[in-house]
């Protein structure tokens, strides 16, 4: 047997090096003529250690991380390729620590496989949910899915089964499923992440979703952000259709679903559901009033499913493992696992999925080895830009979607951002306005004119002038943009505002003199 | 400066872009990607071919292309450099990396350099935020960006 060496392909381990790795693999297996396969795998997640190499040796996959070029040689020295010891070696991936405490079930494959092997994804499990899906009545794996308890990874957490049972009861000429694949939210990449390293389940989960409610197309709406996902998608349609997972009788049933690749415009806005419709429709990417909801009157005014990436990649190992299994994992009415990603200045930054209910302090401390820079964590921000900056003293917050909600903060897509005690929560409160400024739809005015009156009303803090009745100002003012907006980019703009005043007060106290002297 | 085609060359090259796409639903968006692609931004005298093809108004068009920050009016330099300014980024001294590389080009966000060797923009997240701060160049992402990364993101746009 041929070796076989795993250099992921990854974004994130492109972004540090991956690519000038599998070159130098490349040149020294050409230099000392030994014949190997060198797959581009996707990332496992672990970010600290990409480049991570792995080999697949008798005694199963060995790693290597985070691997520099200049590394190969002496990798190939030290016998790397039956697993020999180097500096870099960090042994079975799965043992690996940060890895060996996570539950991969939307993630299983991730990072393992090659991603555009249908054999790769079939060995590992792939595709038995829908072989399952094809033998069910839809209104069955409707209701599969409602009793897994699965609520929608892109934000707002709303019951999938539900949204699904909408458009399986819409009758109508056409159904669409459309992919939110905008993943806007800074602190995240798990939608990234599995359309690169897995896009098979995303494409199974999908036409899943078709069969369920009768929708026959699908698209997946990716930001343009993200040309190497856009690329993978592209080619992973194409071997799924060749293969008759996609087309006119999807695994050979009488079901037919195909699918679109859609890249976004660079418009944060277009995450927001509707906002997104209009834009695959060739529109302005505004907001639409709600009702009529999209499982009603969506894309083209057809009954639409609209779901997350990692809602959708999660339905195929329930229909394959059933309801009850996934519903075991969680918490109160958290029930399954959540791919956390944690990010920013953070030691050991990555994915994380595991069930709900870890508290905040578990994954930043625990997980995450606290930050990067070695000082003290001052701020967590979680859920994206729309999500609020926890202090330490919330550290026991459960990652629950009812437990964030009363501690007045978000999920979101799961993003975590952690901040050490540099930080300045004043500029982040005024980011938060400011984002929402260049942001905005443009639709309602408390969103449109109301973030600048914020960053303007922040910046007089900053200036000393007359604070605490800015604060004030800016407290009212958040109170017109969460009831007055259509959607919750206007209308979550004050949680990191409000979480930053109400938590770190005193950095939105008047700067004293001795600070121009730092 | 680059040449610029001139008018009857955008509108014939637009017109096969658009016959290409046009059967698409929602062909829109696609369609001024590959505009896009092709001139590196949307030449106003685009606009009327589009908009008679998909039998919409002018201004239908120009208010999406307007809409997204994607879509150029004039042409980029030789090079596009995106820079991440969200929060990850913030969080790993995106600031100082912003203002430095400034410096290093001479010039701010949203300006291209007199050379036209490189446009330098903010970009807000590019999925990179456990390898912050990040950057795109060319399409090629680049993560923990430092000083040295810096100086070599310089040389090379302005070799
Ligand atoms: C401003 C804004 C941006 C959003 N961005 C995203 C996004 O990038 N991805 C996403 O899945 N949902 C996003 N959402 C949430 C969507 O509107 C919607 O709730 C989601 O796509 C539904 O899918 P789910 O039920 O599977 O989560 C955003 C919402 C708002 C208000
Ligand atoms: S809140 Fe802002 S983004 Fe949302 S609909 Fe209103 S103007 Fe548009
Ligand atoms: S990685 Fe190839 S079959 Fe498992
Ligand atoms: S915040 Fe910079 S890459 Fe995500």
């Amino acid at each position: 047997m041929i070796p076989r060496i795993y250099v992921p392909g990854d974004s994130g381990a492109l972004a540090l090096g991956a690519e000038k790795v599998a070159k130098a693999v490349e040149k020294e297996l050409a230099d000392r003529g030994i014949e190997a396969k060198i797959v581009r795998n996707g990332s496992r997640g672990a970010y600290f250690l990409e480049p991570m190499v792995e080999v697949a040796t008798a005694n199963g996959r060995v790693a290597y991380g985070p691997v520099k070029p200049s590394d190969v040689k002496s990798l190939f020295d030290c016998g790397f390729l039956t697993g020999g010891y180097h500096k870099r070696w960090l042994g079975a991936p799965d043992k690996i620590p940060f890895l060996a405490k996570q539950t991969r079930l939307t993630f299983a494959r991730c990072g393992v496989i090659n991603p555009l092997s249908l054999d790769h994804y079939k060995a590992h499990g792939g595709l038995k949910g829908l072989q399952n899906a094809v033998g069910l009545a839809p209104a069955d794996i409707v209701k599969q899915v409602t009793e897994s308890g699965l609520r929608g990874r892109g934000g707002a957490g709303f019951p999938t089964g539900i949204k699904w049972k909408t458009v399986l009861e819409t009758t109508a000429d056409k159904k669409y499923i459309v992919c939110n694949a905008d993943e806007g939210d800074s602190a995240t990449f798990a939608d990234r992440m599995i359309m690169e390293g897995d896009p098979f389940v995303l494409i199974e989960g999908m036409a899943i979703a078709g069969i369920a409610t009768g929708a026959t197309k699908g698209f997946v709406y990716i930001r343009s952000e993200y040309p190497h996902a856009v690329a993978m998608m592209e080619k992973a349609v194409e071997v799924a259709r060749k293969a008759g997972l996609l087309g006119v009788n999807v695994l050979g049933s009488p079901n037919a679903f195909d699918m679109e690749i859609r890249v976004g415009a660079g418009a944060y806005v277009c995450g927001e559901e509707t906002s997104l419709l209009n834009s695959l429709e060739g529109k302005r990417g505004v907001v639409r009033a709600k009702p009529p909801l999209p499982a009603i009157q969506g894309l083209f005014g057809k009954p639409t499913v609209i779901n997350n990436v990692i809602s959708l990649a999660s339905v195929p190992v329930i229909m394959d493992k059933g309801a009850a299994f996934y519903k075991n994992f969680g918490m109160g009415r958290s029930r399954g696992t959540i791919p956390i990603q944690i990010a920013g200045n953070v030691r050991y930054g990555g994915l994380f999925e595991a069930a709900f209910g870890m508290t905040l302090g578990e994954i930043v401390d625990d997980i995450g080895g606290g930050t990067a820079t070695g000082r003290p964590v001052k701020a967590v921000q979680v859920g994206g830009p729309l999500g609020a900056y926890f202090p330490r003293s919330l550290f026991d917050t459960p990652f629950d979607y009812e437990a964030f909600a009363a501690k007045d903060g978000l999920i979101g897509h799961a993003g975590i951002t952690v901040f050490d005690d540099t930080a300045d929560m004043l500029r982040q409160a005024r980011f938060a306005m400011e984002f929402c400024a260049i942001e905005s739809c443009g639709k309602c005015t408390p969103c449109r004119i109301g973030s600048t009156r914020g960053v303007e009303t922040i910046d007089k803090i900053a200036r000393g002038i007359e604070p605490e009745k800015q604060i004030e100002l800016v407290t009212d003012l958040c109170n017109t943009m969460k009831f007055g907006s259509l959607c919750a980019l206007g209308g979550f703009t004050p949680y990191p505002v409000m979480s930053a005043i109400n938590h770190f007060r005193d950095d939105f106290k008047p700067a004293p003199v001795a600070e121009a002297a730092e | 400066m680059t040449m610029q085609p001139a008018g009857t060359e955008i509108a014939s090259r637009t017109a096969a872009i658009v016959q290409e796409l046009k059967g698409l639903e929602g062909p829109l968006l696609p369609i001024l990607h590959g505009i896009q692609e092709e001139f590196g931004h949307v030449p106003q005298d685009a606009l009327p071919v589009i908009a008679e093809a998909l039998n919409i108004s002018k201004a239908e068009v120009h208010g999406v292309v307007t809409f997204y920050h994607d879509y150029r009016s004039h042409p980029a330099g030789r090079h596009v450099l995106k820079l991440c300014q969200a929060e990850a980024c913030q969080s790993m001294g995106s600031d100082a990396i912003a203002a430095k590389l400034k410096q290093l080009l001479g010039i701010g966000f949203h300006e291209t350099a007199r050379d036209g060797s490189v446009t330098l923009e903010p970009v807000y997240c590019l999925g990179l935020c456990a390898c912050a701060p990040s950057a795109m160049l060319d399409g090629e992402v680049i993560g923990r960006l430092d000083d040295e990364k810096l100086d070599e993101i310089a040389a090379e746009v302005r070799s």
